[in-house]
């Protein structure tokens, strides 16, 4: 099994300044600011493939392509926000294996020749975001961030900052806003953050992810060739699934893309908890819809496209496992709970349709729903997905959508018997 | 005043950014540890250093679950209950917690010691039930565990609760 991004699992020291150059650290951003320009830079990561792990899956290097030549300044964001339900990744990368995380934003900086990075770190990663500052100045010791790096010339440092508890300050616009000292709610776009007036203080700035980064100073090293041999064309590379809800071995697991669901489930994550069967599976966290189950499923491949094709979303790669007890209505209430919670309200239809939402699922788990309930739960997501401001709106009708796709039986069982529903322990 | 007292720290807040009011919420983090929780003064304060409305600190504090404009217990637990960590127990665990403690949900004990409250995924998923108190995390508990850490904390606060009391 080859890791190229938890190398804590072999080298668990790795996160030590010392053990990380001893094993090859630094040597990519050594590499691109002796020999490479930053255009020959862009191109690399181009040509690898690379998609973004925050969610979205666009590619990287093109991404980076889009910041203005011309631009004066220009910064690179590290989106450490983590806050999708079920995925706890960039937390381990950032703890276990932290310069890797910056030597790959600093060859962003590099590529963009940006003035300054941010790590936006959400604000519970309270200990973690202090020990990276530890580790950045570790860094800054040893000339690889700060002024005329490695002697070139090239200033640039590297800042982190808190976020304080709130979903959408994951969203890249908000993330930006809550970093420049603005609320954290979404802004209009375009312009996107890589244009003229859309980054961080309104110049050209890259947003990619904590994994995403973690992966470029293995590119750069060995070479967009050597990284597609790994995964898939279309899905390159490695990927860290997180695994959590009821699977024997609860983790991350970094695997080569194009791996089988049931390989992963199965063979690396130990299969159900408790010996159960497995009903369902979110791939996504709470944002893409649910898969039910099937043996089509279990043995589709773990590829952006794939996964898209059965009808939900790789996204981040948090897989969140449920057995054969699991009431899906119940599940679904949670979900919808979550973002009624982290609506950041700037937009009438998300805020309160996730509201009437939240409602809706409080009657039905309490026994008191009723067939126009379930009319309700079919309607309003038609009033939110696609009119609003970001995508946090699209995600809310997911699991209201999938649940009554899949487990509409279950929806009935709650509106025509009353006295079925979850334990009290389990009521929101 | 946070001016006088933790000059340093501000100016290195400061010194991280280009535009002084990208230091509010580390202002704010600043406020609330020295004086407990965001007060209108607290507020008024870390919106003067960065030149921003109050009503404009207050919306920020508002927005963002970690910063509290009312008094908490000394500590302050933070149960995730999201649907990961539910999956393993999250719920039931909570819901013994406040029993345990004595509170409903989201109250503080008479005391003044502890503060419970349900919170969205904290990236812990895989080490469920978890909760973060103050800072840090207490991650694969059970309620046995948790209770041995709250006599702990108990412990922990009664020297001084003695001290502030003689003061
Ligand atoms: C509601 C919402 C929450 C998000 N949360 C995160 C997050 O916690 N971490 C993250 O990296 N991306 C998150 N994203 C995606 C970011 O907007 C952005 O696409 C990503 O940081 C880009 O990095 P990448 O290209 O490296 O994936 C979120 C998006 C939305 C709409
Ligand atoms: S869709 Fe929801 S979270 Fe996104 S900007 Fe609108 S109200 Fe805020
Ligand atoms: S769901 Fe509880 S930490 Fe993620």
């Amino acid at each position: 099994m080859i890791h190229i991004l938890l190398r804590d699992l072999e080298i668990p020291d790795i996160w030590q300044f010392d053990t990380y150059t001893a094993n090859g650290g630094y040597d990519g951003l050594k590499k691109a600011v002796h020999d490479l320009s930053p255009a020959e830079t862009i191109q690399i990561v181009m040509d690898s493939n690379l998609r973004g792990r925050g969610g979205a899956g666009f590619s990287t290097g093109r991404k980076w392509s889009f910041i203005p030549k011309d631009a004066e300044t220009t910064y690179v964001v590290v989106n450490a926000d983590e806050s999708e339900p079920g995925t706890f990744k960039d937390r381990q990368l950032l703890e276990k294996n932290p310069h890797q995380v910056i030597e790959g934003a600093m060859l962003a900086a590099y590529a963009i020749q940006a003035a300054a990075v941010y790590v936006y770190c959400r604000g519970e990663f309270w200990d973690l975001a202090h020990a990276l500052e530890d580790r950045i100045e570790e860094a800054r010791q040893a000339n690889l961030v700060g002024d005329d790096i490695l002697g070139t010339g090239w200033d640039c440092d590297v800042h982190v900052h808190l976020g304080a508890g709130a979903y959408i300050c994951g969203e890249e616009s908000a993330l930006l806003n809550s970093l420049q000292g603005l609320l954290g709610q979404p802004r209009v776009r375009p312009p996107f953050p890589a244009q003229m007036g859309g980054g961080l203080y309104y110049q050209p700035t890259v947003v990619n992810n904590v994994e995403t980064l973690a992966n470029v100073p293995w590119i750069i090293v060995n070479g967009a060739d050597a990284y597609k041999k790994i995964g898939t064309p279309e899905s390159p590379g490695t990927k860290i699934f997180c695994v959590s809800g009821h699977v024997a071995k609860p983790g991350n697991y970094e695997i080569p893309l194009g791996l089988t669901f049931r390989e992963l489930i199965y063979d690396h994550a130990g299969g159900i908890l408790n010996g159960k069967r497995l009903k369902a599976i979110l791939p996504s966290g709470a944002s893409g819809p649910v898969l039910k189950a099937t043996d089509e499923v279990l043995d589709a491949p773990l590829t952006y496209e794939s996964v898209a094709a059965l009808g939900s979303t790789l996204g981040s790669a948090s897989f969140i496992l449920m057995d054969e007890d699991t009431d899906m209505v119940w599940a679904a209430a949670k979900m919808i709970h979550f973002f009624k919670d982290e609506s950041c309200g700037k937009c009438t239809p998300c805020r309160e349709g996730t509201y009437w939402l939240d409602k809706i699922y409080a009657r039905l788990l309490r026994g008191e729903g009723t067939a126009h309930d379930l009319e309700m739960l079919e309607k309003v997501p038609n009033q939110i997905a696609g009119v609003t401001l970001c995508a946090l709106g699209d995600f809310a009708v997911n699991p209201v959508l999938a649940t009554l796709e899949h487990f509409r039986d279950e929806y009935e069982q709650y509106i025509h018997q009353p006295e079925f529903g979850p334990e009290p322990a389990q009521a929101l | 005043m946070l001016a006088e007292k933790h000059a340093d720290r501000i100016n290195k807040i400061f010194a991280k950014y280009p535009d002084k009011r990208s230091g509010v919420m580390d202002l704010l983090y600043l406020a609330q540890e020295e004086y407990g929780w965001l007060t209108e003064d607290a507020l008024r304060e870390v919106a003067d250093l960065v030149d921003i409305d109050p009503t404009q600190a207050h919306s920020i504090a508002g927005f963002y679950t970690m910063f509290s404009e009312k008094p908490k217990g000394k500590y302050w637990l933070q149960v995730c209950t999201d649907l990961p960590c539910a999956l393993r127990g999250a719920d039931t665990f909570y819901r013994e917690l406040c029993a345990y403690l004595g509170v409903e949900d989201g109250g503080t004990t008479d005391d003044g010691l502890f503060t419970v409250e349900q919170v969205m995924c904290l990236a812990a998923c895989d080490r469920a039930p978890m909760m973060q108190c103050n800072f840090h995390f207490h991650e694969h508990l059970t309620i046995e565990a948790a209770k041995e850490l709250i006599e702990k904390l108990r412990v922990q606060a009664q020297p001084e609760t003695q001290e502030d009391g003689g003061a």
